[in-house]
C-alpha cells in the first residue's frame, strides 16, 4: 500500500493556477525526487502534502487515513517531517538546544514541565546520536545562526529525523550549496534512504543529485504533471528535455 | 556551559541578597519600604509580562487588564466578601486568570501588532467598565473604604497593615513563588517549546508544536502572575483606581521590560526598578516626569537593545 496517496490535488491563489490536477503515490521505502521548471509549482505541491497549505480541491492520504485538512502539527504526530526551501532553525539557539527542542517534542514531553533524570539521560543519549549522524558533534555549543550553510541545513534535517518520520519531505536540500556541501548532504540522504529505509520526498534543482538519488521522478510543468518514472525513463523522456531545453533557451 | 551557569548563579544570588536587604539598605540611600514595595510588585508585573515577550516572543499591550482585575478583585474581596488578606490575593489572582484563559482562544491566533491591537482593545473593555460603574467599583474616584488586614497563623499574628516592612517580606514571598515557578517553566520541555515559538514559529509548528494552544498556556501562566502583583498592588496602596486597568499602564509594563532587558530574566525587574525611582525622583521635581523617563527609554532603546542588563553584561563579559 502507498504511504503517501495525493489524488487530483490542484491549489489555486485567486485566478493563478499554481497546482493543477497533480497526483502521485509514494510507496513506502521509496525515494521521490519532484522536478521541474521555476515556477513548475514544486514548492507548492510539497506545502499541500506538509500542511503549510490546504488544497483548493482532490485528497491527501498518509498511510491510508486521510490528511487533507489536517494542520501541521497533526501531520507531524502522524509521523510526516519536512525541511524548507530557505533553512528553517532556531538561529540564536546552539545545535544542542535545537535538537533538544525536537527530540523533547518528539517523545511526547511538549508540555511537560519537569524531566526525570533517567528521561533526560536518554534525551541527551538520542541528541548525541543525531549529532554524530549529521556530522555535527564538534560544532554542538555553536549557536546554528553562525553556522556555515551546509551545517544549517544539516541541523535541520536532523531536527526533522529527531520526530522519527515515516515520511521526510526535502525542499532542495542542496540549493545554495557548494560541491562539497552538496555531496555531503547528498551522502547524509542516501544513508538515511538506504540505511534506515526511510521514505523520502524531495524537491531538488541538481540533476546530478536527483539521478543519483532518487527511485522514481516527477515531472512537474507549470503546476501540471509531466512525466513520471525511473531515471533512466525520465532522461529519456522527450518532453521533459523539451520543457528544460525551453525554459533555458527562454532563460 | 559551565562558566555561563556560574554567571547566572552569581547574578541570582546578588538580585537576592538585595532584594532580601532592602528594608535595611534602601532607607539608608534615601528611599523607604514603601517604594521597595513597589519595585517587587512592579517588577513582578513586568518579569509576567516578559513571560509572555521575552520568552515566547508575544508583545501584549494590554496586561494592566489583568493587573487591574487582580487589584479590583483583592480590594472587592476585602471591602465586600471576607475580612481576609490571603483570601483577597487568591481572589484576585484567580479573577485575572480566569479573564485571560477566557479571553485568550480569541487572540491567541492574531501575532504581531494585530494581538497587541486586540490586547488594548480587552483592557479598555475593563477600564471602561470599572470607570462606569461607580456604585460597585467606585468609578473614577477609585475602590475606597478598605485595607489589607493582619495576617493571622496559627502560631500568631504579622501585622502587615501597621508594619511596611512586614507587608514587604510578603510580597517578597510570592514574587519568590512566583519567579521561581516561572523560572523553573522555562527550564523544562515546555519552556523550551516557547523559546522555539519565539525564534522561528514556522519550524516549531513543524516539529509537531501545536503553536496556538502553546501561546494560550503562556498568556494565561503570564496574566495569571501579573494579576498576583495586581492583587499585591491593591493591598501596597489600599486602594485601586480605573487607571491600574488603562493601557497607559500596559504600556509601563512594556517599557519596564524592555528597558531592563527583555532577554533576560532579572532584565525586567530592573527595568522597573529605574522606574520606580525615576518616577519617585523626578515626579516631586517636575510634572512631566514621564517625558524624562521617556527621553531615558529612547536612548535605550536606541543605543542598548538588551536593555540595561545588556549594558551591565556587556561590561562583565569584556
Amino acid at each position: 500500500m502507498s504511504l503517501l496517496r495525493v489524488e487530483n490535488v490542484s491549489k489555486h491563489f485567486g485566478s493563478l493556477v499554481a497546482v493543477n490536477n497533480v497526483s502521485m503515490n509514494v510507496e513506502a521505502g521509496e525515494l521521490r525526487a519532484i522536478i521541474g521548471p521555476n515556477g513548475a509549482g514544486k514548492t507548492t505541491f510539497f506545502n499541500l502534502i506538509s500542511g503549510f497549505l490546504t488544497p483548493s480541491s482532490g485528497r491527501i492520504t498518509f498511510d491510508g487515513e486521510d490528511i487533507t485538512a489536517l494542520r501541521p502539527a497533526r501531520r507531524v504526530w502522524r509521523g510526516m517531517a519536512r525541511t524548507f526551501q530557505i533553512t528553517e532553525v532556531f538561529p540564536e539557539l546552539p545545535v544542542r538546544e535545537n535538537l533538544r527542542i525536537a527530540v523533547e517534542v518528539a517523545g511526547g514531553n511538549r508540555l511537560n514541565p519537569w524531566l526525570s533524570r533517567d528521561a533526560d539521560g536518554e534525551i541527551r543519549a538520542r541528541i548525541v546520536e543525531l549529532m554524530d549522524m549529521g556530522g555535527l558533534a564538534d560544532k554542538a555549543d555553536r549557536l546554528v545562526g553562525e553556522l556555515a550553510h551546509g551545517d544549517q541545513r544539516a541541523t535541520e534535517i536532523m531536527m526533522s529525523l529527531a520526530l522519527k518520520p515515516r515520511l521526510l519531505l526535502l525542499d532542495e536540500p542542496t540549493a545554495g550549496m557548494g560541491d562539497q556541501e552538496t555531496y555531503d548532504i547528498t551522502q547524509l540522504i542516501r544513508k538515511l534512504h538506504r540505511d534506515q529505509k526511510l521514505t523520502i520526498v524531495l524537491i531538488e534543482h541538481d540533476m546530478r543529485v536527483v539521478f543519483h538519488l532518487a527511485d522514481r521522478i516527477m515531472v512537474l510543468a507549470e503546476g501540471e504533471p509531466l512525466a513520471e518514472g525511473t531515471p533512466r525513463e525520465i532522461g529519456a523522456n522527450e518532453a521533459v528535455q523539451a520543457a528544460y531545453l525551453g525554459t533555458a533557451a527562454a532563460a | 556551559m559551565r562558566g555561563d551557569d556560574l554567571k547566572k548563579g552569581a547574578s541570582t544570588a546578588i538580585v537576592w541578597l538585595l532584594l532580601l536587604a532592602m528594608p535595611y539598605w534602601l532607607p539608608a540611600i534615601g528611599g523607604y519600604t514603601e517604594l521597595g514595595a513597589r519595585v517587587v510588585v512592579l517588577g513582578l508585573a513586568a518579569m509576567s509580562l516578559n513571560f509572555l515577550l521575552g520568552y515566547t516572543g508575544v508583545l501584549s499591550f494590554g496586561h494592566a487588564a489583568y493587573f487591574g482585575l487582580g487589584a479590583y478583585g483583592a480590594g472587592m474581596t476585602l471591602k465586600y466578601l471576607v475580612p481576609s488578606t490571603s483570601l483577597s490575593i487568591i481572589v484576585g489572582t484567580l479573577v485575572g486568570t480566569i479573564a485571560a484563559a477566557i479571553i485568550g482562544p480569541m487572540i491567541i491566533r492574531l501575532r504581531g501588532v494585530y494581538f497587541a491591537m486586540v490586547t488594548i482593545a480587552f483592557g479598555q473593555t475593563f477600564y471602561f467598565i470599572a470607570f462606569r460603574w461607580n456604585t460597585v467599583t467606585g468609578g473614577d474616584d477609585g475602590l475606597t473604604g478598605w485595607q489589607r488586614l493582619p495576617l493571622d497563623f496559627v502560631f500568631g499574628q504579622i501585622d502587615i497593615l501597621k508594619s511596611s516592612v512586614a507587608f514587604y517580606y510578603l510580597v517578597l514571598v510570592l514574587f519568590a513563588v512566583a519567579t521561581g515557578c516561572m523560572a523553573w517553566l522555562l527550564r523544562s520541555p515546555f519552556g523550551r517549546t516557547l523559546l522555539a515559538i519565539r525564534e522561528n514559529e514556522r519550524r516549531a509548528r513543524f516539529l509537531g508544536i501545536p503553536v496556538d494552544q502553546h501561546i494560550w498556556i503562556s498568556w494565561v501562566i503570564s496574566c495569571c502572575f501579573v494579576s498576583l502583583a495586581g492583587a499585591l498592588y491593591a493591598l501596597l496602596n489600599n486602594f485601586v483606581d480605573p487607571r491600574a486597568l488603562y493601557w497607559s499602564q500596559s504600556g509601563d509594563f512594556v517599557i519596564m521590560a524592555v528597558l531592563g532587558g527583555m532577554r533576560s530574566f532579572w532584565g525586567p525587574l530592573l527595568g522597573a526598578a529605574i522606574f520606580v525611582v525615576l518616577q519617585d525622583y523626578l515626579s516631586s521635581q517636575t510634572q512631566n516626569w514621564m517625558s524624562f523617563v521617556g527621553l531615558f527609554f529612547v536612548l535605550v532603546v536606541l543605543f542598548f537593545p538588551r536593555g540595561v542588563l545588556g549594558i551591565i553584561r556587556r561590561r562583565a563579559a569584556a
